[in-house]
């Protein structure tokens, strides 16, 4: 190739490529990068746009930075060399790391009261915010999409197995029945699961009122012990290990990866994030229901309230003060009912707040999608004890890495659960020892 | 490996190498050494405390039971990569060298893959063997072969394997092609009139003078085995199941760059470069010798 | 060329169209599905055979993510992949140069310095870069794209390997000649090379077009996003349910200008060969 033709070609095409980003240099310009791509985004990009014209002193700009974690690098290494967002979208597992780095972030509480932005905490919904709340009651940050685990059904699968199709199991040894009948009538996968460790640890510990973890599940400090080999989840994975012996509950993947298997029609039940909806809904060419999450009902005062998972906003430090103000206006706008509303609506992400679920009710939209809102109800049928508030561990991702390996041991059949579970405590706590010293 | 003849300059050298050292001293050995530096440290991500803690990341790595797992996992995984890309991209050159009719078409079929990107491939792979609709997924399980890499390590293992060789190929195939092309046809010729069949031609021939290729492509492919390939890794398997598929480089990319625990992914990458600097010395010193120049 | 007719050549066609419908499969497979409907490519198996919803994928794709004008973006990512690749060549062949040919304090260690960079992927030493990139302004520049991925040590390494298969006497009869050190590279080394350095300009030129994860990060401007960071911004995120043809047409969508690149340097790339073979 002549490379001295291209280059004045090249030359020619960069002259006529319009100067971008010279827009609106007035206003006071904020920083938003996030992790969603597709569909996600452009929901996204829509209250992004919709805020800008909604008034002219402040312009949010939408960054897509890649996946979670790519995003989270992004935010770090642009934080180290100065050059940060306003806000960065940080998942739940990352929520230790940004909480430790005290210098790095605003608390949105503090940001709040500075920018003398209305805000008040009890508007929220207690079950979602709690993740991200210190135990004083602070909002640390806001949570943008959140979702918690429920069931889904195959109707068609079970008429098939000659049950009611409208059959809802409401504790395990009911589903027990289910995936048994479900078992003789020919089913290959009668259950399944996505993000295990999430599902049937985590939200399984908080669901009976059980600590995944002391110190108030992290909340309280960081010298944390994982607790998760207690009586109940030993008992749980027990039973579920004894399933995928007989063939009862089929792995499908560490994390989404079986659901599209439910999706497909091949497995009779799911417990998957109530933000799956939207895919089931997508895909499935059966009629299914979504019920709340199995309990045990011999725990006592179960079932109480799951948790949540997801990613929220954390408002980064080192700005200029109106440019905060504008941050909370924008952490204002996303809060409100009508927002919210639709943002719960078009993705199966939880509201935030009360008034945008009574709002989404008083539209008439849960009638018209049944089981949109049994999450919100599990989530709200009891006030959040200490150990259903949500979890804050550091090194949490390879802790989940760790409960994944151990619980795959346990259901190639290679391990014990009871000693599967006992080494993932052991293993986790060394990596929560470590987090602790970087912490201090 | 030197050459007998050389040229005497004092200046000259030193000025053909400064623009890589001084690109390679500022963009690789000053954020390089950074990075291993805090292997002796144990700093939280956002640079705020750095406090020095001596040996004790490595010490945590090298007590985790399972960490010397992971190195018989990355022998394994690497040395399939290796030598599955490389011989079937050997394989391709030399038939491709020797046909005339649609020799251009075949070039450009078995180079093109190279064009995918590398996290466009793991998306490729998983819509092909996801165990629910993928296509090959179904034909094995029509054929009565139980594909299941979520719980069996050796089909995730598989999966990782084919999917990285698959990406080196074309590579391979390029440089071997440009050494197939390098040897003179008057050699091949004369042996072909002396009577030798295609394999003894080969065997004897041509095989011996792609040497330096060869190993050019050995060290390479090698270090992307152990370096380029955790991407992969991460979309299909993340590591399982179980820990069959966590090679050395997936951890370090999975404690560092997705879960910030940057002290022990600093030692990982420390022990990780004295043990490919010692493969590297070992493959220098011991192949390089026998490489035919 | 030796044996032109007979069973060994249509032996010889026949293992290579067996080795490019094998290489070849997962891209088709790809491109298939990105013709299918969703229910389509649900029921299992999928056909095997394009489907009518190409137009329909494709404008769904397209219409997704990018926020600058797709042209802008295929501007960014030629000059980043030029960039690098010529850049690259440029510094790996002289200095293999220096160290194949000249005798001098250090040569092994220039060798060996260049050559660790093989040994520590980005992603471990990405935040240290970018602070780097960071301190010296370059965020959000091509320099800033460009120069951080130069420091590699492959091109180096080959040519290193290819010079010392090149005869002595070519630089003895040089030096005979009186011809000096740079006219001794310009004259024989150069032209020699070229079948090399086309293989590796193709190779270098998609390996920068391919990069996400650096551009990702060192640009905050979309006006400086590349096509790779556009195209990924039409997969569904990873908590988003999967829309399979949607994402194939984005996945064959981001292959097609280096696909196209390939096919056209193909013939500059058969040229060097040709020319070059003795």
């Amino acid at each position: 190739m002549n490379m001295r033709k291209f280059m004045a070609v090249a030359a020619v095409a960069t002259a006529l490529v319009p100067a971008m980003g010279a827009v609106a240099e007035a206003q006071t310009q904020i920083q938003w990068w996030h992790g969603f791509t597709g569909r996600l985004a452009e929901i996204l990009d829509r209250q992004v746009s919709e805020f800008n014209s909604s008034q002219n002193e402040y312009q949010v700009v939408a960054t897509p930075k890649g996946t979670y974690s790519e995003t989270l690098n992004a935010g770090i290494a642009a934080f180290r060399a100065g050059e940060q967002p306003h806000i960065l979208q940080v998942y739940e597992v990352g929520t230790a790391t940004m909480m430790a780095a005290k210098g790095a972030i605003k608390p949105v509480h503090q940001l709040m009261a500075e920018a003398k932005e209305p805000f008040d905490p009890a508007n929220y919904l207690a079950a979602v915010t709690g993740y991200y709340t210190t135990a004083d009651g602070e909002m640390l940050s806001l949570p943008y999409n959140s979702s918690t685990p429920v069931l889904y059904i195959n109707k068609q699968a079970l008429e098939q197995a000659g049950l009611d199709p409208e059959t809802t199991p409401k504790t395990w040894p009911e589903v027990e029945e289910v995936l048994t009948k479900l078992k003789e009538a020919g089913n290959e996968c009668p259950l399944t699961t996505t993000w295990q460790s999430w599902v049937h640890l985590e939200n399984l510990s908080a669901y009976h009122n059980k600590p995944f973890a002391t110190q108030q599940n992290g909340f309280a400090g960081t010298d944390v012990e994982l607790v998760f080999n207690g009586d109940l989840q030993v008992r749980h994975i027990e039973k579920m290990s004894e399933w995928a012996k007989n063939g009862l509950f089929v792995y499908g993947g560490r994390t989404g990866e079986g659901a599209a298997r439910f999706r497909a029609g091949e497995c009779g039940m799911m417990t998957e994030s109530s933000a799956g909806y939207a895919g089931v809904k997508a895909e499935a060419k059966f009629p299914f229901a979504v019920s709340s999450l199995p309990y045990w009902p011999d725990e006592e005062g179960a079932p109480f309230n799951t948790i949540i998972g997801g990613a929220s906003l954390w408002v980064m430090s080192g700005h200029e003060d109106d440019e905060y103000v504008g941050v909370a206006k924008f952490l204002s706008y996303l809060s409100s009912p009508e927002v919210q509303a639709r943002w719960h609506q078009e993705t199966g992400y939880l509201p935030i707040t009360q008034a945008a679920y009574e709002l989404t009710k008083s539209q008439g939209f849960y009638e018209q999608n049944p089981g949109t809102d049994v999450a919100i109800q599990q989530m709200t049928g009891k006030e959040p004890t200490e150990n259903s508030k949500g979890l804050r561990l550091g090194n949490f991702d390879q802790i989940r890495t760790i409960i994944d390996e151990e619980l795959e041991a346990v259901w190639q059949g290679n391990k014990e659960p009871k000693a599967a579970l006992d080494e993932a405590v052991e293993r986790g706590n060394q990596l929560l020892r470590r987090f602790e010293q970087a912490a201090r | 490996m030197e050459k007998r003849v050389s040229f005497n300059h004092r200046l000259l050298p030193y000025l053909l190498l400064l623009p890589q050292l001084a690109v390679t001293a500022v963009f690789f050995f000053w954020p390089a050494a950074q990075a291993l530096y805090q292997s002796v440290l144990q700093p939280d991500p956002f640079g705020f405390d750095n406090r020095f803690v001596g040996l004790s990341n490595f010490q945590y790595i090298l007590s985790d039971r399972y960490y010397l797992e992971a190195f018989g996992t990355t022998a394994i995984f690497s040395s399939l990569v290796t030598f599955i890309s490389m011989a079937t991209a050997l394989f391709l050159a030399v038939a491709a060298d020797q046909v005339i009719r649609g020799a251009n078409a075949y070039k450009t079929l078995i180079i093109w893959p190279y064009a995918v990107a590398p996290a466009v491939a793991g998306v490729m792979w998983i819509f092909m063997m996801q165990p629910s609709i993928g296509v090959i997924a179904y034909y094995m399980k029509v054929a009565g072969f139980r594909w299941n890499p979520t719980l069996d390590g050796t089909h995730a293992m598989a999966l990782v394997v084919l999917a990285s060789a698959w990406k080196q190929i074309s590579y391979n195939f390029l440089f071997f092609l440009a050494g197939l092309q390098a040897i003179p046809r008057s050699l091949i010729e004369a042996a072909a009139i002396d009577g030798a069949g295609r394999w003894l031609r080969f065997r004897t021939i041509i095989f011996p003078l792609l040497s330096p290729t060869t190993f050019f492509l050995l060290v390479v492919n090698i270090a992307y085995a152990f370096f380029e390939t955790f991407g992969v890794i991460h979309t299909m398997t993340s590591g399982g199941p179980g820990r069959s598929t966590t090679t050395l480089v997936y951890k370090v990319y999975a404690d560092g760059f997705v879960g910030q625990d940057l002290g022990s992914s600093a030692a990982q990458s420390v022990i990780l470069m004295a043990v490919v600097s010692l493969l590297t010395i070992v493959q220098f010193r011991y192949i390089e010798r026998r490489v035919h120049y | 060329m030796v044996e032109r007719r007979g069973i060994g050549t249509i032996l010889t066609h026949l293992a290579l169209i067996l080795g490019v419908a094998v290489l070849c499969f997962p891209i088709y497979l790809a491109f298939v599905g990105s013709t299918l409907s969703h229910d389509e490519i649900l029921s299992v198996p999928m056909p095997l055979w394009p489907g009518g919803q190409m137009v329909e994928n494709y404008s769904q794709a397209l219409a997704a993510g990018t926020q600058v004008p797709v042209a802008r973006m295929l501007f960014n990512s030629m000059v980043m992949a030029i960039g690098i690749a010529a850049g690259k060549i440029i510094i790996s062949i002289l200095s293999a140069y220096a160290i194949v040919y000249f005798r001098f304090p250090f040569r092994m260690l220039a060798f060996w310095a260049i050559f660790m960079t093989l040994m520590l992927p980005v992603e471990v030493r990405i935040v240290p870069t970018y602070e780097v990139a960071a301190s010296l302004g370059m965020l959000n520049s091509y320099s800033g794209l460009i120069l951080p991925l130069i420091a590699s040590a492959t091109a180096t390494f080959l040519y290193r390997q290819f010079f010392l298969t090149v005869p002595e006497e070519l630089a003895e009869a040089a030096r005979v000649d009186g011809a000096g050190p740079v006219r001794f590279f310009k004259d024989i080394l150069l032209p020699l090379s070229r079948t090399n350095t086309a293989a590796l300009f193709v190779i270098l030129f998609i390996y920068g077009w391919n990069q996400y994860l650096w551009p990702l990060l060192v640009t905050t401007r979309p006006e400086m996003n590349t096509v790779v960071i556009g195209l990924q911004q039409m997969m569904p995120s990873a908590d988003d349910y999967g829309n399979w043809p949607v994402t194939m047409a984005a996945a064959i969508l981001a292959i097609l200008p280096p696909v196209a690149v390939v096919v056209f340097m193909q013939r500059l790339f058969i040229k060097g060969l040709i020319e070059s073979e003795k």
